[in-house]
């Protein structure tokens, strides 16, 4: 058993109103750039849908994530090394810009400039590649937002397989939920694995994975081995980009940006114990439906003595234990089963769960008789299909998704009961597997979910692995090159460019 | 022997080599995040794909060639029995076909990269510099070939070989003397080729040097201690 620890995360899709505020200042703090305009380390898509990058769930398209070979090993599904060697020269499964979309800006400033006309000026479009103007923005980062564009379009989602899904086109039978997306920091990341560079690695301490921006090349192989499509080219500095779990927070003990400005409270950070010595068996599970028990088989209890004391062993901090104990990412996923891992067929052993969205119950059921199944009404008279939100969070295995949302339906129940009938309804507790203590604890985490309960993230007390006096007047966070951005018209080797700042004259008036 | 002669085949040639290597030195150890291959298949990816494999396998095989042929002392030719005569054609016919590969490939390219207006509004100087001069290299090689079928008995390829095998034995003199009187169009391939050197470190062809090798033994997956 080799132990160690990941920040994992929780999103809980039922409380998520779509608001992508998380999209919003993740994008403000991280990749307001030039290069990486179009790049969203944080998304939220309105589903069904195909989603940014168009279809990036269609592996058979974009060639994400691993398979199994016959004999039972895993590989990269763009290829093993010798073929993403043979690749290096045009990668085969690379999306183009305009699978995500062209950059874009306004012509702002024609709006204070333009002479007396008699129409109102309008700032038109222009992209930030080319910087040439665009006639139609044909496509954006959510261009899907609340079921945009036809049905027919989004039907392509491919959470839609095995599912008759012509019916969903229907107004009366159409159904929405929100995925907030980001890099899923897995414990088996295909992008890793397909680096020609060997520049993206897996942090030890936390399970972060990072791209070393000095190591990076430019071969692009991550970009298409990622099947979250989360790895990002930055056109301008020729290197690839993903999201950093906002490690320099997480190792002060604060949690990303996205989840302390998530104005819903949905999404949860906390320690998760794992067997790393499992990790291949685990994602090389036969049926893919397995691969989600597989997953949560190799995370260790953190009140077990043994693990302790082997992670204890490994180096984990005391202060790493204790949070990992009251984790509420490990209370979601392990203890409850109300946290799913995003498309766990892909095999690369994701680390942002999903706890399913519940959905109003159908009209036509509502208005007959509902079916119900005790006291809790029967789910598949939920708007959102139970084949879909298994597609999406078991590959295709209906019966965790089942019981995570009676789960939920049955601490509404009970808790309904207590607070509006002033009864202790423990008949729905009991039919859904839950204990009292256990449910009052679902409650305070998942629905009243202060600051403190969401977010249990230990410092990684870096005082002591590095030396302050170094850093002192350093340059902080950097792209990569120490304080250089390497990318300088003038000097030879890219020394830094003077920072351009628009200040505003200031006139004095005499009197 | 003329003082240019001596200064472009005898002088030149440590040049050269000093910046490629120094130059690239440097900027590996203080601008690496500039070191890369600054691909723009982002923008355009299918006639990159095409273009890019032809122009590649192209001119991979015509640097070994070049290397390969420039650098092996003509002792081991003769050891293994093979003639100059027989060498220089060799050289011309496997030079001229991936010649040609990585004409049609960098064609495409140079289209491209002109052409595409999202590539070539985030095209450098030095990028489109660089494509354009070994296109002009790869002109030069291919017209070489002509008038190398003049003289099929590789007593010119030989006085080039020698030269070579002079710069890379610190033997400059000899270097100089024996490109005296080569034909004009070998000079001026030469020299381009030199500067080409000159100019690798300041530019993308960097990537060169990164060619992943180590990928092939690595393990997959890279976890990396504080």
């Amino acid at each position: 058993m080799k132990v160690r620890a990941q920040i994992g995360m929780v999103l809980n899709l039922d409380k998520c109103i779509g608001c992508h505020t998380c999209s919003i200042t993740c994008k403000n703090v991280w990749t307001s750039r030039e290069g990486v305009e179009y790049a969203w380390f944080n998304n939220v898509e309105s589903k069904p849908g195909i989603g940014y990058p168009k279809e990036w769930e269609n592996q058979e398209k974009w060639k994400g994530g691993w398979k199994r070979t016959e004999g039972g090993k895993l590989q990269p599904r763009i290829g093993g090394r010798h073929r993403v060697l043979a690749n290096i020269f045009g990668n085969p499964d690379l999306p183009t810009i305009d699978e995500y979309y062209e950059p874009f800006d306004y012509d702002y400033e024609h709006l204070h400039k333009a002479p007396e006309l008699n129409h109102q000026p309008t700032a038109r479009p222009r992209s930030l590649i080319s910087g040439q103007r665009m006639e139609k923005i044909e496509w954006g980062p959510n261009w899907e937002e609340i079921l945009g564009t036809e049905f027919e379009k989004r039907r392509k989602d491919k959470n839609f397989d095995n599912i008759q899904a012509e019916i969903y086109g229907e107004f009366e039978k159409t159904f929405l939920m929100y995925v907030p997306r980001l890099c899923e920091h897995c414990l088996n990341p295909a992008c890793v694995a397909s680096c020609p560079s060997g520049a993206i690695y897996k942090r030890e301490e936390d399970g972060i994975v990072l791209i070393d921006q000095d190591k990076c090349r430019g071969w692009r192989m991550c970009v298409s081995a990622c099947p979250y499509k989360k790895i990002y080219y930055n056109w301008k500095s020729g290197k690839s980009e993903k999201c950093i779990f906002c490690y320099p927070r997480i190792e002060a003990g604060q949690p990303t940006i996205c989840s302390e400005t998530c104005v819903g409270r949905i999404r949860y950070l906390g320690v998760l114990l794992y067997d790393a010595d499992r990790i291949e068996e685990a994602a090389s599970a036969a049926n893919e439906q397995d691969l989600y028990q597989a997953q949560l088989d190799i995370f260790l209890d953190p009140n077990d003595p043994e693990v302790r004391k082997a992670a204890r062993a490994e180096g984990i901090p005391e202060a790493w234990l204790e949070s990992a104990v009251n984790s509420p990412v490990y209370k979601m996923a392990m203890d409850w089963k109300v946290a799913l891992p995003l498309h766990p067929e892909y095999r690369t052993l994701p680390m942002v769960w999903y706890v399913p969205p519940l959905s109003p119950i159908q009209n036509a059921a509502s208005q007959g008789n509902i079916g119900m199944n005790g006291e809790i009404p029967d789910l598949k008279s939920l708007r959102i299909p139970l084949r879909y939100l298994a597609n999406m969070l078991t590959a295709g295995d209906e019966k965790p998704v089942v019981q995570a949302l009676e789960r939920m339906l049955a601490m509404r129940a009970f808790m309904r009961a207590r607070h509006v009938d002033k009864t202790e309804d423990l008949e729905v507790l009991e039919q859904v597997g839950l204990t009292r203590a256990r449910v009052e604890e679902m409650y305070r985490i998942m629905a009243l979910a202060n600051y403190e309960d969401r977010f249990v993230i230990p410092t990684t007390h870096r005082a002591y692995a590095e030396n302050a006096y170094d850093l002192k007047s350093s340059c902080g966070f950097s792209f990569g090159n120490g304080c250089s951005d390497g990318n300088n018209p003038v000097n030879l080797f890219g020394a830094k460019k003077p920072a351009v700042r628009q200040v505003i004259p200031v006139v004095q008036k005499e009197d | 022997m003329s003082y240019f002669n001596t200064l472009l085949f005898g002088v030149y040639p440590y040049i050269a080599l000093a910046v490629f290597v120094i130059g690239s030195l440097i900027r590996y150890d203080r601008d690496q995040y500039s070191w890369k291959t600054s691909s723009s298949q982002i923008f355009e990816s299918r006639q990159l794909r095409i273009g890019s494999i032809l122009f590649h396998i192209g001119v991979l095989a015509v640097l070994a060639g070049h290397f390969v042929g420039l650098l092996t002392p003509v002792e081991i030719w003769h050891a293994l029995g093979v003639s100059a005569s027989f060498k220089q054609g060799l050289a011309m016919a496997a030079g001229g076909i991936f010649g040609l590969v990585c004409f049609v490939g960098l064609t495409m390219l140079i289209h491209r990269r002109l052409t595409n207006p999202r590539v070539r509004a985030n095209s450098s100087n030095m990028d489109i510099g660089i494509l354009l001069l070994l296109y002009a290299q790869l002109i030069l090689g291919l017209l070489s070939i002509f008038v190398s079928a003049g003289h099929m008995d590789g007593a010119e390829m030989i006085k080039m070989m020698t030269w070579a095998q002079s710069v890379v034995t610190l033997n400059a003199v000899q270097a100089a003397a024996s490109m005296v009187d080569v034909h004009w169009i070998y000079k001026l391939h030469i020299t381009l080729g030199m500067t080409l050197f000159v100019l690798f470190p300041f530019s993308r062809l960097v990537h060169i040097w990164s060619v992943p090798v180590r990928y092939v033994t690595r393990n997959y997956q890279v976890v990396r201690a504080r």
